[in-house]
C-alpha cells in the first residue's frame, strides 16, 4: 500500500469537561474515500476542523501530504492542498455564485494583490471558476446572489469552491445535507469520480451514500473511534449497529 | 448598477455646479463650503475602504487625517520661516509646493497605518475599535505636547501653498484641485473594489473562514486595506490643512474620527459615493441647522439613528436599495 495522504495520530481535543476528540487515529490513502460516521455531537466536525487547521488540538499529531502540519495554520494547510467544505455553508453571501468560485480560483493562484484589474474579467480565473460550477451542475446559477441560493445549492457551491483549489485531498463535512434524494444521487456519482483526482475524508449522515462510496468507514461516538474497517465490516459490526446504525433503523 | 451610476454622476455634478454658480455670483464662502465637503468626502472615501470594503471599524482615522495635516503644517512652516527642516544628508528647507506636501502626507500616513494596522489587526470587533481609538488618542496627546510645532495652539500658515500652473489663492481654483483629486480617488477606489484584492478583502469581511480555506491570509489583506485607507485619509488631511491654512491637534481628536465615520454611515457604508453624500449632508446640516440652533447635532443624531435603524445602507441605500452583486 502506498503512503497515506493524511495521517491523524492520537488526536485529542476537549471543550471543558467534554472530550470532543479522544485519542483519534485514522488515515486516508490515495484514491480512497474514507467515510466518518457517527451520531450528532460525536465530534466529526471537530475532527475536520482540527485537520483543516481551524481548531488547535490539545494533543496528537496531523500529517498531510508527507508533512507534519500540526503547527500550520489554515491558510498554510490550504496552500499545501487541503480542500475543505463546511457543514454550515461558509460562503460570501453578498457575492454572486460566480464571485465565490472566482475567489477560490484566486486562492489557488496564491495571491490576491492585483489592485487595478477587474478580477471578474480575468479569463484564466473565470475559466477555472466556470469549469468548477459546471462540474457541480451550478453553472446556470452563476449570476445569482449567493444568499438567494437554496440550502442544497449552497452545498454544491461549497464543493465547487473546493474544486477550484485543485486540492490534493478533500475534507467534506456533510456535503449531502439538504440536497434531497436526486441531489444526493448526483453528488454520490460525482464523488465517485472525484476520488480519482484526490482522496476524500467524508463526513456524512446519508448512509446510502456512505455505503455506496466508502472504501473504509470509521465510526465516531463520543469523540472516540469505536470501529474502523471496510463497509462490510462496519455493516456487520455489532457494536456499531447498537451504537449507531440501530438508532438509524428505528428512526 | 445603472441607476447607481446615474445617481453618482448627479452627485458629482451637483458638487461641481454649486461652487461654479457661487463663483459666478461672487460668493466665495459657498465655494469654501463646497471645498470643505470635497475634502471631507475624500477622508471618508479613505475610511470607506477599510470600513465598507474590509469591515474594519476604525475609530482612529483622525490620526491619519492629522498626520496629513501636520505634514503640510511642518513642511510649510519651515518654508515660511526659512528654517531648514534638516541639513543632513542634504539641506531641506521645507516646502510650500502642494505636490511634494501631498507625497509626504501620503507616505507618512501610510507608514503610520502600517504600524497601527499591524498591531491593531490582531484583534477584531470591539477590541479593534478600542485599540484604533487608543492609537488615535496617543497621537492626539503627542501633538498637544509637541511644542516645536505649536503644541495645543497648532500651526498657522500665512499663505496657502502653491501648485504649479494653479493659483491656489483663488478659491475656485483650489476647489478645482480638490475636486480633481476626489474624482481620481473615487475612480481608483472603484477599480480597487473590483480588483482581485477587493474581492478577497470583501470576502474576508463576509467570512474570514472562507478566505482562509482558499489559502488567502485575511490579516495581510486587511493590513493592505488599512494602509491604503490611511493614506487617502492622510491626503485629505493635508488638503484640509491647506484649506484652513491651519493645523491643530483637533484634527487628530477622536471627535474627528467620529465625524469621518458619520460621513460614511450617513451616506452608506461600502457605497462608493456614500462618503460624498454623507459629507455633503453633514456640512449642510452643520451650516444651516447650526445657524438656527447650537444643538443641531441632536438632529444629526436623530438622522443617524434613523439611518442605522431603518436604512442600513445609509442615504444611498435608502434611495437606491441594496447593492446589486455586479458581474
Ligand atoms: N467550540 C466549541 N465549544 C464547546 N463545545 C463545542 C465546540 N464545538 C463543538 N462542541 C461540542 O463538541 C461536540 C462535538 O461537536 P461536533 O460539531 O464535532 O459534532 P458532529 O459530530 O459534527 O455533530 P453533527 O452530526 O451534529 O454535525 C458537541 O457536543 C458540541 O456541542
Ligand atoms: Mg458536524
Amino acid at each position: 500500500m502506498t503512503e497515506p495522504v493524511l495521517r491523524v495520530e492520537n488526536l485529542s481535543k476537549s471543550f471543558g469537561a467534554l472530550k470532543a476528540s479522544n485519542e483519534i487515529s485514522l488515515d486516508l490513502r490515495p484514491g480512497e474515500i474514507h467515510a466518518l460516521i457517527g451520531p450528532n455531537g460525536a465530534g466529526k466536525s471537530t475532527l475536520i476542523k482540527q485537520i483543516s487547521g481551524n481548531l488547535q488540538p490539545d494533543s496528537g499529531r496531523i500529517e498531510a501530504l508527507g508533512r507534519d502540519v500540526t503547527a500550520l495554520d489554515t491558510v498554510a494547510r490550504a496552500r499545501l492542498g487541503l480542500g475543505r467544505t463546511f457543514q454550515i455553508s461558509s460562503l460570501a453571501m453578498e457575492f454572486s455564485v460566480l464571485q465565490n468560485v472566482v475567489l477560490g480560483a484566486l486562492g489557488a493562484r496564491g495571491r490576491a494583490f492585483g489592485l487595478f484589474r477587474n478580477v471578474m474579467k480575468d479569463k484564466a480565473l473565470l475559466a477555472t471558476a466556470q469549469e468548477a460550477l459546471t462540474r457541480v451542475g451550478l453553472h446556470e446559477a452563476a449570476q445569482q446572489r449567493t444568499s438567494d441560493l437554496s440550502h442544497g445549492q449552497r452545498r454544491q457551491l461549497e464543493v465547487a469552491v473546493a474544486l477550484t483549489l485543485k486540492p490534493r485531498l478533500f475534507l467534506m463535512d456533510e456535503p449531502m445535507a439538504g440536497l434531497g434524494a436526486s441531489g444526493s444521487k448526483d453528488l454520490t456519482a460525482f464523488l465517485e469520480r472525484l476520488r480519482h483526482e484526490a482522496p476524500i475524508l467524508l463526513v456524512e449522515h446519508d448512509m446510502d451514500a456512505v455505503f455506496a462510496l466508502a472504501d473504509r468507514i470509521s465510526v465516531l461516538v463520543y469523540g472516540e473511534v469505536i470501529a474502523s474497517g471496510t463497509a462490510d465490516e462496519i455493516r456487520n459490526n455489532s457494536e456499531v449497529r447498537r451504537a449507531y446504525l440501530g438508532e438509524e433503523e428505528q428512526a | 448598477m445603472g441607476r447607481e451610476r446615474i445617481f453618482n454622476a448627479g452627485i458629482l455634478l451637483a458638487l461641481l455646479l454649486v461652487p461654479l454658480i457661487a463663483w459666478k455670483m461672487d460668493e466665495p464662502f459657498l465655494i469654501t463650503l463646497a471645498t470643505k465637503v470635497t475634502i471631507l468626502a475624500l477622508a471618508g472615501v479613505g475610511l470607506n475602504i477599510a470600513l465598507g470594503l474590509g469591515g474594519l471599524v476604525s475609530l482612529g482615522h483622525a490620526a491619519f487625517f492629522g498626520i496629513g495635516g501636520y505634514a503640510m503644517g511642518i513642511l510649510a512652516s519651515h518654508a515660511q520661516n526659512y528654517e531648514p527642516l534638516f541639513s543632513w544628508p542634504f539641506l531641506f528647507e521645507g516646502s510650500n509646493q502642494m505636490p511634494l506636501i501631498w507625497l509626504v502626507a501620503v507616505v507618512a500616513s501610510a507608514a503610520a497605518a502600517l504600524v497601527i494596522g499591524a498591531l491593531s489587526l490582531r484583534t477584531s470587533g470591539v477590541y479593534f475599535i478600542m485599540i484604533t481609538l487608543a492609537f488615535g488618542q496617543m497621537l492626539y496627546y503627542f501633538t498637544i505636547s509637541w511644542s516645536a510645532y505649536g503644541g495645543e495652539d497648532g500651526l498657522s500658515i500665512w499663505v496657502r501653498n502653491e501648485m504649479p500652473g494653479v493659483n491656489t489663492l483663488d478659491p475656485i481654483q483650489f476647489f478645482a484641485v480638490t475636486f480633481v483629486i476626489l474624482c481620481l480617488t473615487l475612480w481608483s477606489a472603484a477599480r480597487v473594489a473590483q480588483s482581485a484584492f477587493g474581492l478577497a478583502l470583501s470576502a474576508a469581511r463576509q467570512s474570514e473562514e472562507r478566505v482562509e480555506t482558499v489559502g488567502l491570509a485575511p490579516f495581510k489583506l486587511r493590513l493592505m486595506a488599512f494602509v491604503i485607507s490611511g493614506a487617502i485619509t492622510g491626503l485629505a488631511g493635508a488638503l484640509f490643512a491647506d484649506l484652513n491654512r491651519f493645523v491643530s491637534p483637533t484634527m487628530l481628536s477622536w471627535h474627528t474620527s467620529g465625524e469621518i465615520m458619520i460621513f460614511v454611515i450617513l451616506g452608506g457604508v461600502g457605497r462608493l459615493y456614500g462618503p460624498v453624500v454623507g459629507a455633503a449632508v453633514y456640512i449642510l446640516l452643520e451650516h444651516f441647522l447650526g445657524g438656527i440652533s447650537e444643538y443641531w447635532q441632536i438632529f444629526l443624531g436623530l438622522l443617524l439613528l434613523g439611518m442605522v435603524l431603518f436604512a442600513r445602507g445609509g442615504l444611498i441605500g435608502a434611495l437606491l436599495g441594496r447593492e446589486v452583486a455586479h458581474d
